[in-house]
């Protein structure tokens, strides 16, 4: 079946087809390309002494610091949860196992200012823990902390939702191998279960981090702002662009707009490792599905 | 080594798979699970590996309670239907696996798992291939290299499901009379799953008949095809088709109306018989059909 789909796309268009294909490249220029072309030229309209200097200049860094340390700490964390609710989404049966896929989800359809709201009721000077937090000298919101939290959830289903669908069609047989051979759980997930997710597992750090390294609306709201302590990247751009240095606005955005790009050739190379490696298994599971159809029922006598 | 269960339960949502089965197998015994699919022989094999965990039941190997350990606590080599090979390793390092995850202490030296892997493939007549992987060997292959992997660990038991199930006629007839050998060889307790009577007559010492979750008959080959226990087993041993019906005194068959379904009268009739070893048993005990062997 993905053959002949993938026959059809191959066709040439014509008629409908043309314009429909048209209509969506002059789209995907509109609205995407050339708002990347007007950031490399506004970030370059003041010559490269200008970009240079919006690039090194102090906030600019520690804001790139704050940002690629958040990357660091969320990417390896949701790393090892992402595996751990993997395996319980596919491997496990509990009671509310359908509550815990939904929940992971949560992230995607609540709009991220809500998602930094939360903590800031939770966390906040007013919120719920916001008493206690004081009298224990902890900062949360308006502080590195509040911004990892706050990145943390808005990154929470990306590395899950890469692995479920990987981890089921794979199936258990080879863990259940593993596991009649003598291994323990560490064992089978070290050299087995890992090994077999690993593009699909690197593709959810990938938009993981993208997404860490990129989110506004949640940590706008927890940040603050304290220019030099908890600006991130996005949010140093926003500043920059309130202050109508246009310029050094779009310098910072090229850096993005720069990470983005590392980001899509990276997915478009990922997505068909792991395309490839799914296909392997369904087709793997197929073959011998065929052969066992084809096998002999026990010869009866029939009457004639 | 002895296995035996005693009273297990086990059901996957409404279906019974296992409807309190009793087995028990004594060390070096080859017995086969025959049965249609979906009868359960698949799930009483996995409850003996430790692979599904029974409602109710005890499992035991060698007299002690194994029930509650998990797979890789119980020393039981398993095969599985489509051989579930590790794709990402080579034939040599899927059979060397279970001895490299192997506790520290027990574990042996490099050297010995060369050595321990080069008998077995020798053992499996795939000494040239070891440095292939999984998908670029034949179905036969395949099947061997599962075989010498579950080996290596030397388990005390051997189940196999489905082993030949996914090969053609003639590399499962070959591989059938191999394991027979094999199993002479090694004395290793072996329970096999199938539904091909043919490869359970041929292979095994005892056939246990497994049909909707239970036991319906436990005996060897012989046994089944003289005096099945019911007509179920009758039905499935036999190659024959069994008819009802009476002997009239001119020592005609007359067909039951269940035995004759839509058929009418008519002058003449021809009914071919295969094969017939059954005698007895015949329910309602009204006559009996004789030996035509």
């Amino acid at each position: 079946m993905a053959e002949s789909r993938d026959q059809h796309a191959r066709e040439r268009p014509h008629g409908l087809g043309l314009a429909v294909a048209i209509t969506s490249i002059a789209l995907l220029c509109l609205l995407v390309l050339a708002p990347l072309a007007i950031v490399l030229v506004e970030g370059f309209a003041d010559g490269v002494g200008t970009f240079v200097e919006a690039v090194t200049d102090e906030a600019t860094v520690s804001a790139l610091v704050l940002t690629l340390t958040v990357v660091a700490i969320v990417v390896p964390f949701h790393t090892v949860f992402g595996i751990a609710a993997a395996w319980l989404l596919t491997r496990q049966d509990f009671r509310g196992k359908a509550l815990l896929g939904t929940l992971i989800d949560l992230p995607f359809t609540v709009s991220p200012v809500v998602s930094g709201l939360l903590f800031v009721l939770l966390f906040g000077a007013r919120g719920w823990l916001g008493p206690w937090l004081r009298d224990h000298e902890i900062r949360i919101v308006y502080a590195v902390p509040g911004v990892v939290l706050a990145t943390l959830f808005v990154t929470l289903p990306f590395v899950v939702r890469e692995l479920v669908p990987t981890m089921e069609a794979i199936g258990r047989d080879e863990e259940e191998a593993a596991a009649s051979l003598g291994a323990g759980g560490w064992q089978i997930l070290w050299r087995i279960t890992l090994p077999r997710v690993r593009w699909a597992l690197f593709y959810g750090c990938v938009l993981c981090g993208a997404r860490a390294a990129g989110e506004f609306g949640a940590v706008s709201v927890v940040s603050g702002h304290v220019r030099g302590e908890t600006n991130t990247l996005p949010l140093h751009v926003e500043i920059l662009w309130g202050e109508y240095h246009t310029a050094a606005a779009f310098s910072v955005a090229t850096m993005l707009a720069a990470s983005g790009l590392v980001t899509l050739v990276l997915r478009s190379f990922l997505e068909r490792r792991v395309r490839a490696s799914k296909r392997a298994a369904s087709a793997a599971a197929d073959a011998s599905a065929a052969v066992a159809l084809g096998e002999d029922t026990p010869m009866k006598g029939a009457l004639s | 080594m002895s296995l035996e269960a005693v009273s297990v339960r086990k059901t996957f949502g409404k279906h019974k798979a296992l409807d309190d089965v009793s087995v028990k197998i004594a060390g070096g015994e080859l017995v086969a699970l025959l049965g249609p699919s979906g009868g359960g022989k698949t799930t009483l094999l996995r409850v003996l590996a430790g692979l599904e965990s029974p409602d109710a039941g005890v499992v035991r190997i060698r007299g002690e309670e194994v029930t509650r350990n998990g797979p890789h606590a119980r020393g039981v080599g398993f095969v599985f239907q489509h051989y579930a090979l590790f794709r990402e390793m080579t034939v040599f390092e899927n059979v060397a696996f279970g001895l490299r995850v192997k506790p520290r202490g027990t574990r042996p030296d490099e050297a010995a798992i060369q050595k321990r892997v080069h008998e077995l493939l020798g053992l499996v007549q795939l000494e040239g291939l070891s440095g292939r992987h999984p998908d670029q060997l034949s179905g036969g292959q395949r099947q061997r290299v599962a075989l010498a992997r579950a080996l290596a660990v030397e388990p005390k038991i051997l189940l196999l499901d489905e082993p030949f199930g996914a090969l053609d006629a003639k590399v499962r007839k070959e591989l059938r009379s191999w394991l027979r050998r094999l199993h002479d060889e090694l004395h290793v307790t072996t329970i096999l799953v199938t539904h091909d009577q043919e490869e359970a007559f041929e292979i095994a010492d005892r056939v246990l008949v497994i049909h909707e979750g239970r036991i319906h008959q436990d005996g060897t080959p012989e046994v089944l095809l003289t005096t099945p226990a019911s007509p179920f087993v009758a039905d499935f041993v036999s190659e024959s088709a069994i008819v009802h019906g009476t002997l009239d005194d001119e020592g005609a068959i007359v067909l039951d109306e269940a035995s004759r379904g839509s058929l009418g009268a008519s002058k003449g009739a021809r009914v071919a018989l295969k094969k017939v070893h059954v005698a007895g048993a015949v329910p309602r005990g009204a006559t009996h059909t004789s030996s035509l062997d």
